[in-house]
């Protein structure tokens, strides 16, 4: 059996600085660090929780009808809220507050932060910048380790928990801002803003006559227009290069620091499996350090009795279809379990260091603050093993 | 309201772009529908866009090259090919069609060139992928006839997809004139057609349905053509209707259900018994949800749907077919192609 993954371990830990949440889409990232994040708060931490695209009635949950950009406080979450743990030592300074990415105004920020308020006007009215703010495909993920980064330059937070965009590939989000980064000082770009600098002709030569093909090509499948744009971009970008490299470094030592905890969130489904097991490679290979992996939404088996016994007493009962039910679903339920078992334990033989908590399901959508802290409290309770009947927590009831 | 069954005029389209909420299993129902689509003597190709070879690893192939590749035979003597699309190739294609570079795009490849300008034009992208489904749905063999009955195009998740398909607002505002405009004006006049169908996977609960409905809003802006709503993972219900919602709200008759058990020769201790209605607890309240999910469908727009059974053995090969299987026997077919050609 892996190590078992202790959450409120993780939390109480003053070392613990931030929590990243990765994971493929749709296995419950944004519930599992909202829940993570209400847990910390309600146990002493002063605790911001970064989401990137929340489902509104969860965004309604923490506050976040309207898009500002900067941490809100959410009310009733904290110290004297009475959560569950909420007589610890540190309790008192315990507060969430949340907030909602808006990459557009982030990457403006950027740009004034690093040039002339002249300067960064035009670029900001740049067509091309409007293009790349916004619908880049790394932009998303750049931004939001951008403000990982300003959230933890304020010195402000006892713990920043983040939520990652919903990328492609789950490996998005660490490779986006190096990406970007290359790209925007990249050799081509430069290439292609030489005129500004007189250097062409002398570029030229090194590259040989392949660029000027490829100039031309280019020029007429994209449209003289947009290298125009984009060159004009460039030449208005290029005091903020240094800046923008000296930026997405400094967040990849962040991600790399022993303050740093990663949580690969996956559900019991082989694709998310496969994504997260990637993610755990990645994540050594680069030497970040992760916290564990959550299971979202298993199905433990309650009751013991075997589904081949269910199934034959339920094939044997006639006017008892009430019982002959009840044998069934508990059937469908053991091959479920089973098959969530199998997927894990492939998952554990290739990671077998890996700590696991399991959260079994919500059977509702989570929709308020009570629910997000049952997440919680089944995310601190779960371990590696299927959950025994006996501490299963109660349910919630449908309306 | 979503109706079952899949209508006539989706057997008309020959473009099925596959979408859905991350999670929901949009890959699998691709591949299912592509199988489906074959049946009875046809030909399909499935198509990745994505480059995660998601197709390869559930057919358990090698991973797919940029290139056509028969991937499985579909019941009835039909073929399904499978392709990888891989923007970078796709764009070294155009090159070649249309400056002849040779060497020298080769060159341009191990500069980055080729990655720089595909970063470049945010859209430049998605119009090579949509332009090599588009070139595959319209590809003529030498005897005049259309290579595929139907492509099946695994898209981008409910987030991207109407961007995915609405590139040429973007490119034409972006590249103003030169091939590549012309090329998506042209994928433009394929995706607003009815030969196009955008599919949308979903499962029977809050955020799937409601990312669903807000695409199938989001599709008839575009004016793209939103086609059946596939409805996923469907476990069994086996309380009766009547006890669902009593059931749901903890009211469960133990007694009942104990004496039913007597009768049937299990004498359980009392702990399993309270286990056993915990569970039909659950059952009933996942089974409400998903009653109420599916009402949600219903007073959208008008829609097919279609229903696919959660399989307990996990998704491999064999799996597949059982839900290729399951997609014909409501109604999913292709019309002849001799009908359609024009």
């Amino acid at each position: 059996m892996p190590p078992c993954l202790d959450v409120d371990a993780l939390l109480d830990d003053a070392a613990t600085r931030v929590v990243v949440c990765c994971g493929s889409g749709g296995v419950g990232k944004t519930t599992t660090s909202a829940a993570l994040a209400i847990r910390a708060a309600e146990r002493g931490r002063r605790t911001v929780v970064l989401t990137i695209d929340p489902a509104r009635r969860l965004a309604q949950a923490l506050g976040l009808e309207t898009l500002d950009n900067e941490p809100g406080r959410v009310a009733d979450v904290g110290a004297t809220a009475g959560g569950a743990d909420a007589r610890s030592a540190a309790a008192g300074r315990g507060e969430l507050h949340a907030m909602m990415l808006d990459m557009r105004r982030t990457f403006d920020e950027m740009v004034h932060a690093h040039a002339a308020p002249e300067r960064a006007e035009k670029i900001i009215a740049n067509p091309f910048y409007q293009t790349i703010s916004t619908s880049f495909s790394g932009t998303q993920e750049y931004m939001a380790m951008e403000k990982l980064g300003q959230l933890a330059a304020t010195g402000e937070w006892d713990l920043i928990v983040v939520d990652t965009p919903p990328s492609r590939s789950a490996l998005d989000f660490l490779d986006a801002p190096q990406r970007m980064a290359n790209f925007l000082d990249g050799r081509m770009i430069r290439l292609l803003s030489a005129p500004a600098r007189a250097g062409r002709r002398g570029l030229r030569k090194i590259v040989g006559a392949g660029f000027a093909l490829f100039a031309r090509a280019i020029s007429t499948i994209l449209g003289g227009a947009l290298l125009a744009d984009a060159s004009a971009f460039v030449q208005a970008l290029d005091t903020m290069f240094g800046g923008f490299r000296e930026r997405a470094t400094a967040t990849y030592a962040l991600l790399r620091s022993p303050g740093t905890a990663f949580v690969v969130v996956a559900a019991p489904e082989p694709d998310a499996l496969r994504e997260a097991a990637y993610f755990v490679d990645r994540l050594a290979g680069e030497d970040m350090p992760v916290a564990g992996l959550v299971l979202n939404r298993t199905h433990p088996v309650l009751a013991a009795l075997s589904a081949t016994k269910a199934r034959g007493a339920a094939d044997g009962l006639s006017g008892a279809p009430l019982a002959a039910a009840v044998l069934r679903l508990h059937a469908d339920r053991v091959d479920l379990a089973d098959r969530e078992e199998r997927l894990l334990s492939r998952f554990i033989s290739a990671h077998p260091a890996v700590a696991v908590t399991r959260v079994p399901v919500v059977a509702n959508d989570v929709a308020d603050l009570d629910g997000l802290r049952e997440i919680g409290a089944r995310l601190a309770a779960g371990g590696p093993e299927p959950a025994p009947a006996e501490v299963s927590t109660p349910l919630r009831r449908a309306r | 309201m979503t109706f079952s069954g899949w209508p006539a005029a989706l057997s008309a389209a020959r473009l099925h772009v596959v979408s859905g909420k991350g999670g929901a299993g949009k890959t699998t129902v691709a591949a299912a529908l592509a199988i489906a689509l074959a049946s009875g003597g046809r030909r399909t190709l499935l198509v990745e866009v994505e480059g995660r070879q998601g197709i390869a690893q559930m057919f358990d192939t090698p991973p797919l090259p940029y290139a056509e590749r028969k991937i499985a035979v579909a019941p009835g003597g039909g073929e399904v090919r499978a392709l990888a699309v891989d923007a970078e190739a796709a764009l070294m294609e155009y090159f070649e069609l249309f400056y002849r570079l040779g060497m020298a795009g080769r060159t341009l490849r191990r500069m980055g060139a080729i990655e720089f300008a595909t970063t470049l034009a945010p859209g430049l992208r998605d119009v090579l992928l949509t332009g090599k489904a588009k070139e595959c749905v319209s590809r003529t063999g030498p005897d005049g006839r259309r290579v595929y009955d139907a492509v099946v195009l695994d898209a981008p998740p409910t987030g991207r997809v109407v961007s995915f398909l609405d590139v040429t607002k973007a490119m034409t505002e972006l590249a103003r004139s030169g091939p590549i405009h012309t090329q998506a004006a042209g994928v433009v006049r394929l995706l607003h057609s009815p030969l196009t169908a955008v599919h949308l996977v979903t499962l029977l609960e809050d955020l799937p349905v409601t990312e669903t409905l807000e695409t199938v809003e989001a599709l008839a802006a575009a004016d793209l053509r939103a086609g059946a709503v596939i409805v996923n993972r469907v476990r069994p219900q086996w309380l009766p209707d009547r006890s669902v919602t009593a059931a749901a709200n903890g009211r469960v008759d133990a007694e009942r259900i104990r004496a039913g058990l007597a009768a049937a020769g299990l004498d359980l201790p009392p702990d399993v018994l309270d286990a056993l209605v915990t569970e039909t607890v659950e059952h009933a309240v996942r089974v409400h949800a998903e009653g109420a999910a599916l009402a949600r469908l219903d007073v959208g727009p008008p829609l097919a749907r279609l229903e696919l059974p959660q399989l307990v053995d996990g998704v491999d090969l064999g799996s597949l077919y059982e839900l290729a299987a399951a997609l014909v026997e409501q109604g999913v077919a292709v019309r002849a192609l001799d009908a359609a050609a024009s």
